[in-house]
């Protein structure tokens, strides 16, 4: 009744093709972006910024990034970590060698090395597919994990090898208060959400979709596979270093080699995966998902009595039968229990 | 509660409970998976639900708990579970156990000790989310037992105003006081360890000069933690004229037959083993499997405690650790009053037989540290008061404990005086070499000092470095009484 | 030279671990197409379980043999896994038929993370024993020919008999055995293999025993070795590159696999490692997975991967 099509005619392309055709959704989105980036700023904790907010925003991004490659082009990667370490490690060395180089720049940078290296590692999925690609990437994990131990030059020399950056500042604006850092990532996270939607849509989206469902039919009617695994592969990257930079520059601001290692990497996947491959607002659902409940489940185990280790075992044991669960009810993830929500939406108070 | 991990662990009513929990859990889910759509509906309003009792949640302990007047917050970050598990359950052990006896004896001078416990898994992530759910409750000190968390909060205590100790681990450099203002790496640093080792290795040779030409391998955790001795073992190379060579092993150090097939073949005179968790175990299996002497093996303070050598047992004979001032201390009198007065009376937080094991000791010991800070900032600010972070910070600076308060503590033979200042956070340098005798940590070696003339340089270098890099002065020596 | 084929020995015998753990990975896949991700934690439960029912079982029983603790301790271990298989086929396999590789490879990430937290709520997280009786001290052979001889792991040497006899057991079990002809069967193709008649959800409950079965031995040799604690379900992180160098779907794969990773990773750290600063042995396993995949892309034994359009 209150959610429908009816009545909302286009009179042009461009109109008839936008990402929300339905004013209902469009005024859902503007009051959503309101909330957040004006209500929340002003009204939320210190410590809802600083240990949901601002990791959920910089974790969706990455499994935006992630979503792109192993929902829309169907090549599985387990490399996410490594790749996050590139982005940050990059813009770090950016930032700390050329005096005065501007923030946004360097992490946009750290996506760029990001790409570089996502897409020389992706070359091998021009030959393998599926578990054994996966497997492949875990070569690329490892192997940022060593370099970034091993090679001084890229931690600028740090006898430990752990690096710290000074105080943010965008163009004499100096980012500093959670709220601050959360506008920051939030402003990333909005712009690249755009992006990817419209790449998404458009026709190297199809490519990437038509390479996931049958890579052979896809090449038989023309697609170039080269072009189209490598380019998710290089999209995907740098949005995934972008979020690796931020991680690294926004919420740790000091970190080893160790903080993007391959648990790193199944937690993204497991994001994608429970917030549903091949959606975009899904990685923002699989990101909340995966940063709140061990919080949350921490919070109630504790609060019921138990000790911390029992809480800490219960919280894997609760982590991994949810997951299990989520693939038995709904395999396409959170993201269709939403759709499937809005199509009873449109249909209410009518049962069909 | 045990936490099941002691010897006899009871298996009766906790795991009855357990596995009913478990059975319903598994009956709940049959249930919602036999009709699908409609169940899959009512979850994910669940799952809203739930997103929402989260936002409560952070927003209800986003909120500073309302100060108590009289009492002194603790947050305790351990690790009982993960791949460190079997080193970190004695230190919190010991140390949550000191805290219970602080309260036993009317708490300090009148305020009484509250205390949480926060897992980190040895994660710098999981430990930076600790923080900051723990430091809005007014906490007094952080002791995140972690280098790579150490790392991350050094960043952020100085905005937050909480003092760090970082006792026998942490950045080297931070024992400068003048430039890091909130960390405390008391009673000693890695710089201290690896310098104290070699000292002790040119006793054992006849004298620092004997080691020119001799070759000496470090087996390190290959991470901030196992990498900190690399600059002063480098230095003291080039000052002693011996050989080193650096063999890293990847974490958590699992897999170490490479390293000790390298180590066979480059057949050092010495081996110092920087592990920590199940690295230290692995390594002794993997000497006794190539045939190394562990007489010629030591390890930093963090590779000698009972959990390493336990169940390589006689094999493990002669390997030799340092001892961060005490060893295995059953027989001290603090260990006496724990267990009267805590474990007595069935508050003990572990089992009774960790109680004066050598990592059980070293809790204990961080314990009394950040208690005794706690009362020498009262001593300034207000006795019987509850303390704030920055006063507590002066606490921390203004340590003076000799060995009569330590005594009257029932630390006597435990530890050594220790005594901070502005521009030195660590207060003491001492430390000695204890070795496994098959059954227990016998001490085999009298008390070294570190020497300051080749630390301190060094330390003012790495401090100025990141005072340069963060852009932060050094603080001047007026700022040094407040 | 000496050290050379010290290590080229050394390489072959841990190749012969992995391979160990290898092994229940590719039984698991071959019959019910199923990577199982959680091979490591099930190593990790049984060697948990081994270790504390053999400290519990006398003190409940109250005797003191150590043989007759192993035995019953291993007895016991068994009875866990094959209660562990039921379980994971009755509640997550059946409801998961039909699902793409990805989910599949999800739902057993999810039964890792659930085995980790149940073994250590369980048994606890400290570092637990087995003493299988293995001989600990190295034995120096040729040590005329070359200086200090050649070492040789007596430990790892008992684990190659015994994961020599294991595969001879298999493979007996697989040729001669109705059962053994029914998961063959099921691993040809799983609706013809229905249409026949064979019920697939007993046979998976059965393939996954057994890959449990594998996986309390490979936990009792690596515990035996290192000590049971949570960090040995890693180890199935280093089987991965095996399991791929071989071929998902072959026995003899995961064993030449085994062997050839083996000695790359420890040939590589010791002569190549210190060049580049060593601690390279994590990577390069998979580097040298991933190059043998770009020649064959269904590794050395496996089945080529047909696609049809």
């Amino acid at each position: 009744m209150f959610y429908r099509e009816n009545g909302q005619f286009k009179t042009s392309y461009v109109a008839d093709q936008q990402i929300f055709p339905v004013w209902q959704d469009r005024v859902a989105i503007v009051f959503l972006l309101g909330v957040a980036f004006i209500a929340v700023p002003l009204l939320a904790p210190e410590y809802l910024f600083r240990a949901i907010l601002i990791p959920f925003l910089i974790l969706s991004l990455a499994a935006l990034g992630l979503n792109i490659l192993v929902g829309y082009c169907g090549q599985i990667s387990l490399g996410t970590g490594g790749l996050m370490a590139v982005g940050a490690y990059g813009a770090y060395n950016l930032l700390v060698r050329i005096d005065g180089f501007p923030l946004i720049l360097a992490l946009v940078m750290g996506g760029v090395f990001a790409a570089v290296i996502g897409v020389l590692f992706g070359i091998p999925s021009l030959r393998i597919r599926g578990l054994y690609l996966a497997v492949a990437t875990l070569a690329a994990q490892f192997f940022c994990d060593w370099a970034f131990l091993r090679i001084t030059w890229l931690t600028n020399n740090s006898s430990s090898g752990s690096v710290n950056v000074a105080g943010l500042n965008v163009a004499g604006w100096s980012v500093d208060t959670p709220a601050e850092r959360y506008l920051f990532c939030l402003v990333f996270v909005s712009f690249f959400a755009l992006i990817s939607k419209n790449l998404v849509r458009g026709h190297i989206g199809r490519e990437w979709m038509a390479i996931r469902d049958m890579d052979v039919a896809a090449a038989v009617i023309g697609i170039r596979p080269v072009y189209a695994k490598l380019s998710a592969f290089g999209v995907s990257s740098f949005i995934i270093g972008v979020a690796g930079s931020l991680w690294g520059f926004v919420y740790l601001g000091s970190w080893e080699p160790a903080a993007f290692n391959i648990d790193r990497s199944f937690q993204l996947l497991f994001m994608v995966i429970i917030g549903g491959l091949g959606s975009v607002m899904g990685s923002f659902f699989g990101a909340a998902f995966i940063v709140v409940l061990p919080i949350v489940l921490d919070q109630v185990t504790v609060a019921l009595g138990f000790d911390t280790a029992l809480a800490s075992h219960l919280t894997l044991m609760i982590f991994g039968s949810l997951i299990v669960f989520f693939l038995i009810v709904e395999p396409h993830g959170l993201a269709r229990l939403w759709t499937l929500g809005k199509e009873k939406m449109r249909l209410w108070p009518f049962p069909h | 509660m045990d936490a099941g991990q002691g010897e006899d662990a009871p298996l009766a009513i906790p795991a009855l409970i357990k596995s009913c929990l478990f059975a319903r859990t598994i009956l709940l889910l049959k249930l919602m998976m036999e009709t699908k759509l409609k169940e899959s509906l009512r979850t994910f309003t669940m799952a809203v639900a739930l997103a929402g009792a989260a936002l409560a949640t952070g927003l209800s302990t986003g909120v500073a708990a309302a100060a108590d007047a009289r009492e002194q917050f603790f947050p305790v970050l351990t690790y009982r579970t993960g791949a460190y598990a079997p080193n970190g359950v004695p230190f919190a052990n010991g140390y949550v156990d000191y805290l219970k006896y602080v309260n036993t004896k009317g708490g300090i001078n009148g305020v009484k000790v509250t205390y949480e416990e926060c897992e980190t898994g040895y994660a710098t992530d999981k430990g930076v989310e600790c923080y900051e759910r723990l430091k809005g409750k007014n906490a007094t000190v952080f002791q995140p037992l972690s280098t790579g968390i150490t790392f991350a909060l050094t960043e952020k205590v100085a905005n937050d105003k909480i003092p760090l100790i970082t006792a026998g681990y942490g950045r080297s450099e931070s024992a400068d006081g003048m430039v890091f203002k909130w960390n405390f790496p008391l009673t000693g640093t890695y710089w201290d360890a690896a310098d104290v080792l070699i000292q002790h290795l040119g006793k054992k040779e006849g004298g620092l000069d004997k080691l020119a030409g001799k070759k000496i391998a470090l087996v390190y955790h290959d991470s901030p933690f196992g990498k900190e001795p690399i600059p002063l073992l480098q230095e003291r190379s080039k000052l002693n004229g011996f050989e080193l060579v650096l063999l890293p092993v990847a974490p958590p150090g699992v897999e170490q037959k490479s390293t000790w097939l390298q180590v066979r073949q480059s057949r050092p005179d010495y081996v110092l083993l920087w592990g920590w968790g199940i690295m230290n175990s692995t390594a002794i299996k993997e000497a006794v499997a190539t045939g190394y002497p562990r007489e010629k093996m030591f390890g930093v303070w963090w590779a000698g405690a009972e959990p390493d050598v336990k169940d390589v047992g006689e094999a493990a004979k002669g390997y030799n650790a340092l001892a961060l001032q005490h060893g295995a201390e059953p027989d001290s009198k603090i260990v006496k009053d724990i267990l009267k007065d805590v474990h007595g009376k069935g508050q003990g937080t572990g089992p009774a037989e960790e109680v004066g094991q050598v990592l059980y000791m070293r809790g204990l010991s961080a314990a009394m540290l950040a208690v005794e800070g706690v009362k020498r900032a009262q001593e300034r600010y207000g006795k019987g008061k509850a303390m704030s972070g920055e006063q507590v910070r002066w606490g921390y600076e203004n340590l003076a404990l000799d060995q009569k308060k330590l005594d009257s503590l029932g630390f006597a033979g435990v530890m050594r005086p220790i005594s901070t200042s502005c521009a030195d956070h660590r207060g003491a340098g001492w430390a000695r070499v204890h070795t496994w005798s098959g059954k227990k940590w016998e001490f085999s070696s009298g008390w070294y000092e570190s020497n300051e003339s080749i630390i301190k340089p060094m330390v003012r270098a790495a401090a100025d470095k990141y005072a340069a890099e963060k852009k932060i002065e050094r603080r001047l020596p007026q700022d040094c009484q407040t | 030279m000496g050290f050379f084929l010290e290590t080229l020995i050394g390489g072959l015998m841990s190749g012969i671990l992995y391979s160990l753990v290898a092994l229940g990975f590719v039984l698991i896949y071959k019959a019910s197409g199923v990577f199982n991700f959680a091979q490591g934690a099930m190593v990790l439960f049984a060697a948990l379980s081994m270790a504390r029912l053999s400290e519990w079982i006398p003190r409940w029983l109250g005797f003191e043999s150590l043989l007759l603790a192993n035995l019953l301790a291993f007895a016991g271990a068994m009875i866990v896994m094959v209660v562990v298989a039921w379980l994971i086929e009755k509640l997550v396999l059946r409801r998961l038929v039909n699902q793409e590789g990805v989910t599949l490879l999800m739902a057993t990430l999810g039964i890792t993370y659930f085995l980790e937290g149940f073994g250590q709520l369980a048994f606890g997280s400290d570092i637990y024993k087995i003493d299988v009786g293995m001989p600990k001290d190295p034995i120096f052979l040729f040590d005329q020919v070359f200086q200090g001889g050649i070492l040789v792991n007596q430990e790892d040497l008992v684990a190659t008999v015994i994961a020599a006899g294991l595969v001879a057991g298999l493979a007996m079990f697989f040729q001669y055995t109705t059962t053994g002809r029914a998961l063959r069967a099921v691993a040809d193709d799983h609706q013809a293999a229905q249409s026949i008649g064979i019920p697939l959800d007993r046979i998976w409950v059965i393939v996954w025993a057994v890959a449990g079965f594998v996986a309390l031995v490979a936990g009792v040799i690596w515990g035996s070795k290192l000590g049971v604690q949570f960090s040995l379900s890693l180890i199935a992180l280093k089987a991965l590159p095996v399991v791929i160098l071989g071929g998902l779907t072959s026995v003899p794969g995961a064993i030449i696999g085994g062997l050839l990773i083996g000695v790359g990773e420890k040939l590589s750290e010791v002569f190549i490692g210190p060049m580049l600063g060593g601690g390279i042995e994590i990577w390069f396993a998979y580097v040298l997975a991933l190059l043998f995949l770009l020649i064959r892309p269904q590794g050395l034994f496996g089945e080529k991967i047909i696609d049809r359009v």
